[in-house]
């Protein structure tokens, strides 16, 4: 496995690109090292969807719901109870990766668009829980000023702990993706039929796939509490979902690391252009009908179309 | 806890009242959805696009002329809203995957959503009733909206007029068709397109009609379209997609569910309704009636 990853082409500009960025907050100034710590998190967000969306094949209408329960589970944790801190990073992604179990268990059972609508309706039902409970989850204020141990306190050090945390978890993702767990959730979405036929339990890869990728989800919500030390009701909401969806739609469905070029460009994006106006919606839909209609297979989709002959080896949606 | 009957009684209208708005607009999304086989994200827009329309509309006239215009007028409005949509950009997908129909929606949606904040604000807007529905009437001791009752009697109206079309006249029955098989209407010769444009359109009419009948009883709100879309959603999944009746039944137990969330649990009003729903797909995964699909 690690022998592959090393061999591979991507190996050598992958690494380069991962030094630049860990020499970058020596001299980059405070908003920008920010703005890409956000990339970051956005981006293990979008790809941890893209595992069930892109390669599962999976409607998941309504990913954020995992990421915002593992975001509150962390901020709950450090806030309310007294228990070491480091426990509350390991509870964030267990209890998102535990709900994803419950509401994956019910979605598996239907297909497509079912699949899709009743996960929003089991993520709404969360969200409406978190949204009124004022008692326990601050409501739709939210829970501001959450403490951080000292070893990730100040922004660069957050900074780097964001990234190398989501970079063993890309890591992992890309393992799970190309071990014959992965291989066979792709095979489900291409053909769910004949993988019946051959005797693999759809649904039981399916939950697993959305368990994993949940979790994932849930890493990325605990790194947004580190960042922003806030969490709001907002992070459950089916609006962040679809958005997410676009970032992966932007960046490529079929590529492995197309969602996280998309989640770039979204974030870069909103950050920039939202100084200027106050109609960023506006110019995310227009985004969206442009890359409907001009780039339906994303940006990475688009490059790989482009310089097809001798990149095989990191196509993986069979044509 | 203790309720007398004439308050429980006045819950159970209230919620059916709520039911009926619901049923308007569900109506309408179940009915896109069992044609052109899309969860429709625009839809709450457009509803919001039709409040909104009331509201500038009652503002022109002065009097209660105004909302009876404005009942009228402002579904018009959103039809032809949704009507450039389609054949402008939407007519031209329809033999993409679902996915990509699904994030078009999404895609409208929010490009509505911010021309509506530019056309009129963020500010809250509120739409008085018309003098002839004001005030409240006496329900075994307690009081009880006029207005609220005009919409339990508007609900059925409409879903007789819904029926009508669609199982009476010549485009309700082709579009019912089109529904159970597109291939097939293609082949006898029926332009497929344009069946798709006139039952998106249609929907959409109901979003605008669901829109303008609410704006009396609300506070009218960027993002008013965000909640009620999940609702619709959620009812018509309950109902089954694409079904009429099933809409009806939906909104029915999401009306009821919540007015009596409200008189028991005023905090967690929003969670019993959901919790309804889970209890039905927990029992029935695709919904109490039969989808079209």
């Amino acid at each position: 496995m690690f022998k592959n990853i090393v061999r591979s082409k991507w190996f050598g500009p992958t690494t380069g690109i991962f030094v630049l960025l860990f020499i970058l907050p020596i001299f980059a100034p405070r908003f920008y090292v920010y703005v890409l710590a956000l990339i970051y998190v956005t981006s293990l967000l979008a790809m941890s969807l893209n595992m069930v969306v892109g390669h599962g094949g999976m409607f998941q209408f309504h990913h954020a719901v995992f990421y915002g329960v593992g975001a509150y589970a962390v901020a709950l944790m450090l806030t309310k109870t007294s228990l070491p801190m480091w426990i509350g990073f390991v509870v964030g992604p267990v209890v998102a990766a535990m709900t994803g179990l419950i509401i994956g268990w019910f979605c598996v059972r239907l297909t497509r668009l079912y699949f899709g609508m009743l996960q929003i309706s089991l993520g709404s039902l969360i969200w409406a829980i978190v949204f009124r409970w004022y008692g326990f989850t601050g409501g739709d204020d939210g829970i501001h000023g959450i403490p951080m141990p000292s070893l990730i306190s100040s922004l660069n050090r957050s900074y780097y702990f964001i990234l190398i945390i989501s970079l063993i978890c890309v890591i992992l993702m890309y393992m799970i993706l190309k071990s014959p767990f992965g291989s066979t959730l792709q095979a489900i979405r291409d053909n769910p039929q004949r993988c019946e036929a051959v005797g693999v339990n759809i649904r039981r890869y399916q939950l697993g796939g959305i368990v994993a990728a949940t979790f994932f989800a849930g890493v990325a919500g605990v790194l947004f509490v580190v960042l922003e030390r806030s969490v709001f009701a907002d992070l459950l909401f089916w609006v962040l979902s679809l958005e997410i969806f676009i970032m992966c739609l932007l960046g490529g469905w079929f590529t492995f690391a197309g969602p996280a070029l998309g989640a770039a460009i979204i974030v870069a994006l909103r950050t920039f252009v939202g100084k200027y106006t106050e109609y960023w919606t506006l110019i995310l839909g227009v985004i969206l009908i442009l890359v409907i209609f001009f780039l339906p297979e994303g940006v990475m989709g688009f490059f790989q179309e482009l310089f097809k002959p001798g990149m095989e080896e990191v196509t993986e949606r069979g044509k | 806890m203790a309720f007398g009957s004439a308050e429980l009684l006045c819950q159970l209208l209230v919620g059916i009242s709520r039911s009926m708005i619901l049923f308007i607009v569900c109506a309408g999304l179940s009915f896109v959805l069992g044609v052109l086989r899309i969860p429709n994200i625009a839809h709450g827009t457009l509803y919001m696009i039709g409040a909104f329309a009331t509201f500038s509309i009652t503002k022109m006239y002065a009097g209660s002329t105004g909302f009876w215009i404005a009942l009228i007028v402002a579904p018009l409005l959103v039809a032809a809203v949704s009507l450039v949509a389609e054949r402008a950009l939407f007519c031209h997908l329809y033999q993409r995957e679902h996915l990509m129909l699904l994030l078009f929606t999404f895609a409208i949606s929010l490009i509505l959503g911010d021309l509506v904040k530019i056309v009129w604000g963020a500010e809250y807007k509120s739409v008085s009733a018309p003098a002839l529905l004001k005030g409240s009437i006496s329900i075994l001791g307690s009081s009880f909206p006029r207005y609220n009752l005009f919409l339990i009697l508007i609900g059925p109206l409409v879903a007789i007029a819904i029926w009508l079309f669609t199982n009476k006249t010549k485009i309700g029955k082709i579009s019912r068709a089109a529904a159970v098989d597109r291939e097939m209407v293609g082949v006898l010769g029926i332009n497929v397109s344009w069946v798709f444009a006139i039952s998106f359109v249609i929907g959409c009419y109901l979003a605008g009609v669901g829109g303008a009948l609410v704006a009396p009883t609300v506070s009218i709100t960027l993002g008013m379209d965000h909640t009620l879309i999940i609702e619709a959603f959620l009812i018509v999944i309950i109902g089954g997609l694409g079904n009429m009746w099933g809409a009806l039944v939906g909104s029915l137990i999401f009306g009821i569910t919540h007015s009596y969330g409200v008189l028991f649990w005023p905090q967690f009003a929003i969670v019993f309704p959901y919790i309804a729903v889970v209890i039905v797909l927990l029992l029935r995964p695709k919904g109490l009636l039969k989808s079209v699909w």
